[in-house]
């Protein structure tokens, strides 16, 4: 990817940190006092395309328009749903963005609160207010299965490089996982193999620091679910 | 503050009780993100002073009257721990701990890119596990950890120190005894980037000519732990280095 220059520097920078970009334009989560571009967040400094930039290490989830997102149900209103999708706003689901026609005050035939859902980002306003929509294909009312949450920076080493280590933990261990934006994972499958797909996650979780990665989760997983040969032999075909 | 004592608090050599010089500040310890459950934390050691900092947010702002439809609100609780001194504290509110609680929470909103996030609350919570004089420096510079440790977009960490008087002297950052037996006692804290002074109070009598000696020294010492703040939050994440994997969707 176009970011790999970057990582080869990485270096991590506090709120307040000159940022030294001469002739770069500030970007993402940096602010500028007196012609010198600075930090604003914990993070890692980027330099993409003449922009300098953090790449937060932390923090609550801001939604942004398009990301997936999974959240629980946690009030109905006669023509909407509330649902917590970890982020520092409440995001109301309108009737009329969920793919079920719901006649005014039949909201709890349809959704109830502890459901879980999938949702995409419609729009966020200036002042931050969320709109999100259940009518795009993939999004759904997700039942059984558990949900396991991370944090959302970490998202992005979970999927793995074009989704290798998402697909991974698929094959190994057979379930279906969806992944938020949020940094909320959903996954389904048999007994040990979901535990195990959850532990493997929060293993990524947690270790995210260390260098390969990958590798130490391959062998976590093959460790707990033994695989038999020929499995093995389509999984790195796969790879 | 009775400034009449017959305790030496600094002898003939300019050497302290606990053996500093009048421009040293005590021992410092920082540690970034201690607490699991907390969106960012910080534990801070300032001599004998114990402090646990906590940061929850930016998130929902409830009762919702206190939302400001135009920036996120920064609630503050300093609270000390009923064993943090000598006698039992008589634990909950009081004047102090309010009082230290507003002062932290303005001197934390000057910081604070708080414009981004209408509606919400950022909230603080400081314990004082144990008090040696100077916990409201403390405190806040533990706070200031915890806010860019939950990743809350920030202009810059504040580090706040106290000087004072005690003996005659004027001195950076008093311990006990002579906060107790010394004259005055001048907390100080200040936007490093920008020399803008976020809290400034000061309990009893110098003249200006040492206020203005206390004030430098101050700045001279909030200067050493914002180095000391910046290298804690950076320990965190270079654990082995390099990332290999990773990849935006």
């Amino acid at each position: 990817m176009d970011n790999n220059n970057a990582r080869n520097t990485r270096e991590v920078v506090v709120p307040g940190d000159k940022l030294d970009g001469s002739n770069l334009k500030p970007g993402e989560n940096t602010y500028v006092l007196d012609g010198v571009v600075r930090a604003s967040i914990l993070g890692v400094k980027m330099v993409r395309q003449n922009t300098i930039s953090v790449i937060p290490l932390g923090g609550r989830y801001m939604p942004a328009t398009g990301d997936t997102v999974i959240g629980m149900v946690n009030d109905i209103g006669s023509s909407n749903w509330m649902v917590d999708i970890d982020a520092p706003y409440p995001a109301p689901l309108h009737v009329s963005e969920v793919p079920w026609k719901v006649a005014f005050g039949d909201t709890s035939k349809y959704l109830n609160v502890g459901d879980v859902v999938m949702l995409k980002i419609l729009m966020v306003d200036e002042s931050n207010k969320i709109s999100v929509t259940m009518k795009d294909s993939g999004l759904r009312k997700l039942e059984g299965g558990r949900l396991v949450k991370i944090s959302h920076t970490k998202v992005s080493r979970v999927i793995g490089k074009s989704g290798s280590m998402i697909q991974m933990i698929k094959n190994i261990t057979d379930c279906r996982i969806f992944i938020g934006q949020n940094g909320t994972i959903w996954i389904d499958g048999e007994g040990l193999n979901a535990d195990v797909a959850t532990e493997a996650i929060k293993m990524i979780d947690e270790e995210t620091v260390r260098s390969n990665l990958t590798e130490r989760v391959k062998k976590f997983l093959e460790k707990e679910i033994p695989q038999d040969e020929e499995a093995e032999e389509n999984k790195e075909g796969d790879e | 503050m009775s400034g009449h004592s017959d305790i030496v608090l600094v002898d003939e050599k300019g050497i302290r009780i606990d053996g500093r010089t009048a421009e040293e500040h005590r021992h410092v310890k920082i540690e970034a993100g201690v607490l699991k459950n907390a969106d960012g934390s910080a534990y801070v050691e300032i001599g004998k002073n114990k402090v646990l900092a906590a940061v929850y947010g930016p998130r929902e702002c409830h009762p919702r009257h206190l939302q400001n439809p135009t920036k996120a609100i920064v609630q503050c609780k300093y609270n000390m721990e009923a064993y943090s001194v000598g006698d039992r504290k008589r634990p909950g509110n009081d004047r102090r701990s309010i009082e230290i609680s507003k002062i932290t929470a303005e001197a934390l909103e000057n910081v604070i890119l708080t414009g981004l996030f209408p509606r919400a609350s950022i909230d603080v919570y400081i314990e004082i596990l144990q008090a040696n004089a100077g916990t409201r420096c403390a405190g806040l510079t533990a706070a200031s950890v915890a806010l860019a440790d939950a990743g809350i977009p920030m202009r810059d960490i504040i580090p706040a120190m106290a000087a004072g008087k005690a003996d005659g002297h004027v001195l950076l950052d008093l311990n006990k005894e002579e906060d107790n037996y010394g004259q005055a006692d001048v907390p100080l804290a200040i936007v490093p980037s920008t020399d803008e002074i976020v809290l400034l109070q000061m309990d009893g009598n110098m003249t200006r000519e040492e206020f203005d000696r206390a004030i430098e020294m101050a700045i001279g010492g909030c200067k050493e732990l914002y180095a000391l703040q910046k290298a804690a939050l950076k320990r965190q994440y270079t654990v082995d280095g390099e990332e290999d994997d990773s990849d935006e969707q």
